[in-house]
Order: structure tokens, then sequence, then C-alpha cells
């Protein structure tokens, strides 16, 4: 195995769901002050030397120049702040980001994290901002929803492989499951398969249940370089692989559909920097943005063969205690989706899970972890690998 | 319109007024890109020239789409798809006047154009599928 690229000493996320009455910066408060709560030994205001976060869109709170906004209610400032912004991948970027910082030397100890407010808005408009992330001339002008561009994904891999409404039905039943375990995720609620296949249409195949969550939420991790990590926690989470590809901002423009290559490409890099492969990840926090996606990533990443996501989930390889345990956090689904958010509260999910803290829905023995982020019609893919460090 | 014209998005839209599906053909690679560009996404070849697609294509997906975005809710719910013209050149778009469980992957569609002119940008018509 690899020496780590960065290490992580902490992570804290806010509650995710509709938080009536906060503003995004006060939900990244919360993250922060939990992180900081948890490593006792840094002194964030004189120690953390800088931040990245990852936010997608100034819509919701019409509201843009955002970074220095968190660094501010984080108590950072004068320190510098960046954001990024990858659509549903902005935060997986923003660790990418802060990796790099650390692994120059030009920043020693930082704040990494996402961040959106979303549920101020109607569902239709929410719908119109989330869409902003696809193709604007080509698929936003002709009524094609992101719900839409993953149905169509939907529609092709079952007509391909055979995959059935009720295996991506059961994906739902088990990121429910696992969401009742987690007290941050937004919802905890049992639904069964029949609930699944009688909820409401949004894009055919895709219905209600389907679909993850609209949710208001922040997550964060502090991050440094393996030797200042030792002084700081006696549990650390070292990064061991990051990769990241980018595909057509279109769904339209690529030759394949029902593969998502960008996750294979950004998985490839990750494994090979790891030196591990899929058949040696303990546990993997998957963007499960809709059903379906989930299957593909576990196509994706290896989890099993091109086309067989659907048995996969039928064998329930994919619960706690089974093969290979996914979204354990209860993922999108039923954790919620603040989409800034998204990519570090998966990385928190690793964090608590390879450190032992992750309770009833704890891994047993879990030393590996893996998380993958997608950003738009996974136009943006970001896989990161992860061991609980010595 | 003439085939002088830069291969850009809005001239591609300025030649679905004329009802006509254009993309662009790479002089170094010959591969077709639509939507046109100047840059050859294969090759990186700056010699793309406009060439006219089939109006005929199969159906490569498809979706029927019940909750939309605001603008679209009058005509929710509404069957969009992606359609191939020739190998690699594809466009995403409504389906209209077909049944959604007569929708079925690589059945042949055909392209059309709107006459009104819509108020926002980029100020041209739609294209959409429909049987050929």
């Amino acid at each position: 195995m690899s020496n780590p690229l960065a290490t992580i000493v902490s992570a804290g996320v806010s509650k995710f769901g509709v938080r009536e009455g906060l503003y995004a910066r006060e939900l990244f408060a919360e993250a922060a002050s939990e992180a900081f709560r948890e490593c006792p030994n840094l002194s964030p205001r004189k120690e953390i030397d800088g931040l990245f976060v990852g936010q997608m869109s100034e819509c919701y709170e019409h509201q843009a120049h955002t970074a220095p906004m968190v660094a501010d209610w984080a108590g950072l400032l004068p320190k510098p702040a960046y954001r990024t912004e990858a659509a549903c991948a902005s935060s997986g970027v923003a660790m990418r980001c802060a990796i790099f910082a650390i692994q120059s030397g030009m920043h020693d100890i930082v704040l990494v994290g996402g961040v959106e407010k979303m549920t101020n808005r109607p569902t239709a408009t929410v719908t119109e901002y989330l869409g902003m992330a696809s193709d604007y001339p080509f698929e936003q002008w002709h009524g094609i929803t992101f719900p839409g561009i993953f149905a169509m994904m939907a529609t092709a891999h079952m007509a391909k492989y055979g995959t059935t409404e009720e295996q991506l039905a059961k994906v739902a039943v088990k990121n429910h499951e696992n969401g009742i375990l987690n007290p941050k995720a937004h919802l905890q609620k049992k639904i069964t398969v029949s609930d699944v296949l009688s909820s409401r249409p949004v894009a055919s195949p895709l219905k209600l249940y389907d679909c993850s969550l609209i949710s208001d939420g922040a997550s964060c991790i502090i991050l440094t370089n393996p030797k200042l990590a030792k002084k700081l926690t006696d549990t650390p989470v070292d990064i061991v692989g990051s990769g990241q590809a980018q595909d057509t901002l279109g769904l339209f423009e690529r030759d394949e559909i029902t593969a998502m290559n960008v996750t294979k490409l950004a998985a490839k890099q990750a494994y090979d920097m790891a030196k591990v492969d899929a058949k040696h990840i303990d546990v993997a926090e998957v963007h499960d943005c809709f059903t379906i996606a989930e299957i593909m990533a576990y196509e994706a990443l290896g989890f099993c063969r091109q086309g067989t996501g659907g048995k996969l989930i039928d064998e329930d390889a994919t619960k706690i205690g089974g093969k290979i345990p996914v979204n354990t956090s209860g993922g999108l689904k039923s954790k919620g989706h603040p989409v800034g958010a998204t990519g570090t509260a998966q990385a928190c999910e690793i964090y608590l899970q390879l450190t032992g803290q992750a309770r009833e829905r704890q891994v047993k023995g879990a030393e590996i972890g893996l998380t993958q982020n997608i950003g738009g019609s996974a136009s943006t893919a970001v896989v990161q690998i992860y061991r609980r460090g010595d | 319109m003439s085939a002088a014209q830069a291969p850009t998005i809005e001239n591609f839209y300025r030649f679905c007024t004329e009802r006509k599906l254009m993309g662009v053909a790479c002089g170094e690679c010959k591969k077709v890109s639509v939507p046109p560009r100047s840059l050859c996404p294969h090759c990186g070849s700056n010699e793309m020239n406009w060439t006219e697609l089939p109006g005929k294509g199969k159906l490569v997906t498809y979706t029927v789409i019940h909750v939309s975005p605001a603008q679209f809710q009058e005509l929710s719910p509404y069957a969009v798809g992606i359609v191939e013209f020739e190998k690699g050149a594809r466009l995403p778009g409504m389906i209209r006047d077909i049944k959604p469980e007569d929708l079925e992957i690589g059945m042949e569609l055909g392209i059309d154009f709107e006459t009104t002119v819509p108020a926002e940008w980029p100020r041209w018509p739609r294209y959409f599928f429909r049987k050929p």
C-alpha cells in the first residue's frame, strides 16, 4: 500500500434535512464546530491555515462569493478560503484541491467542506436550479431535467442488461434502512419495495423514492499532512488514493450511456495510486443521487461486472454485513443531498467507519474505504480511497 | 444561412429556422459532431465544415418527465429522448405525438422544427422528434 497523500484528523456534519430559518453559513458553522470539538488537540483559529469549500449554486440564497463568508462563520478569517464548483461533486473536488495544497506544502492544516441550502425554494425551482448543471442549449432548453437524464440512463440500462424497477427499488430500501441508524440523516423512515414502486412518477422509470432528497446541510473534514496528524490525533484516517475524470456536459454527446466511464477512469487512478483494487474495499459511500446511479457505480467501481449491478443488490451484498457495504450513512437517498455538502459528507462517513465511531451502522473491522462523488450527469467523477491510520 | 457561417451553437439554431439539421464534419478525421464546434473533440483539428445530417435517426433512450421546471409545467408529462442521426451525431429533445407505451429503443424517429420563435434566449425555434 502506498504512502498517504494527506490525513484526516477530524470530521463534522450538520444535521441534514429541512433546516428552516438557517442560512448556508450557519449550517457550515454547525459542521465546523463539530469537527473542531472532535479534535481537542487543535487550536483551529491559530493552526488551520486555509479553507476549501464546495458549493454548487448562488441561486438558492442569492449569494455569491461564499468562501469568505463560510470562513468568517467558521472563525477562520483572515486565512485564505477557496470555493470549488462541480455541481454535486463540488466538495469532492474541494477535497482534491486541498490534497494538492497539503502535498505542495503551501498549506499545513486545512478545513475542507461543502454546503448547500436548498429547501427554501419550491420543488419546481430546485429542479430548475439543479438542471443548470446540465447542458443549457440542448438539454435544459428542451425541458430535460436531472431526474430525466438519469431516467434515460435507467431506460437504456434496463433494456441492455435486464435491470428491473424492483432492483432499483431495493437500493432505496437498503439506503433507508441505513439512514434509520444515522441520527444526522434527513429521513429516518423504513420503506418497502412496494412503497417505492407505487410512489408517484418523476421521470419514468424513476419514481419519487428512486430520487435523493432535497436537503439543507453542511459537512467538513480537517486535513493535514501525515506528520502533523500524529500530533493531533490517535485515530487518523489517511487518504491513499485520489482520482478525477471529466466527461461531456451533455449525456447525449456520449457513445456509452449504460456504463459510467468517468467513474471507471477516476477509480482506476485512485486504485492504482493506493495500490489496492475493488476486492480490498471494506466500505464505500457512492453517489446515489438516483437509485440507477448506485447500480451503475457498483459496476464502474468494479464491485461487480458491467451489467450485474442489479444482481449485486438482489444478493444483499451491499447491505451492512454484506460482502461490500455501500452507503452505510443512508446515502444521498436517505441521509439527504445538499449537493455541495455531499462529497465531504461521504468522507465524513468513511472517517467514522474507519475510526470505529459509526455506532449501530459500524462495518466490523473496516480498514479501507472508498468514496465516489459525481457531478451533473457524471460529467465529473471523483474517487478517493482511505485507510485507517496507525 | 450559408456554409460559410461559423460553427457555433447559435448558427445551429439559425439553420433550424430553415428546417435544416446541421452538424460539422472534421476535415482531418472525418468524424461528425453535433453541437457544432470549432475544435474537433476527436482529433483537435480546426478544420470543421458544416454538413447536413439526415432528418431521421434511431431512438437511443427516452423517459417521460412528470416533474418539470416551471416553464414546462403546461406540457407535463412529456416524453424526451436521445436520437442518433449518424454515428457520433446524437441530439436530445422532446418526442411529440407518440404515446409513452409506444416508445421503444431503436425505433426510427424524424426531426421537426417549431415554427414559433420563443422570446427567451437563444431566441431560435426548438427542434423536436416525431414519427418520420
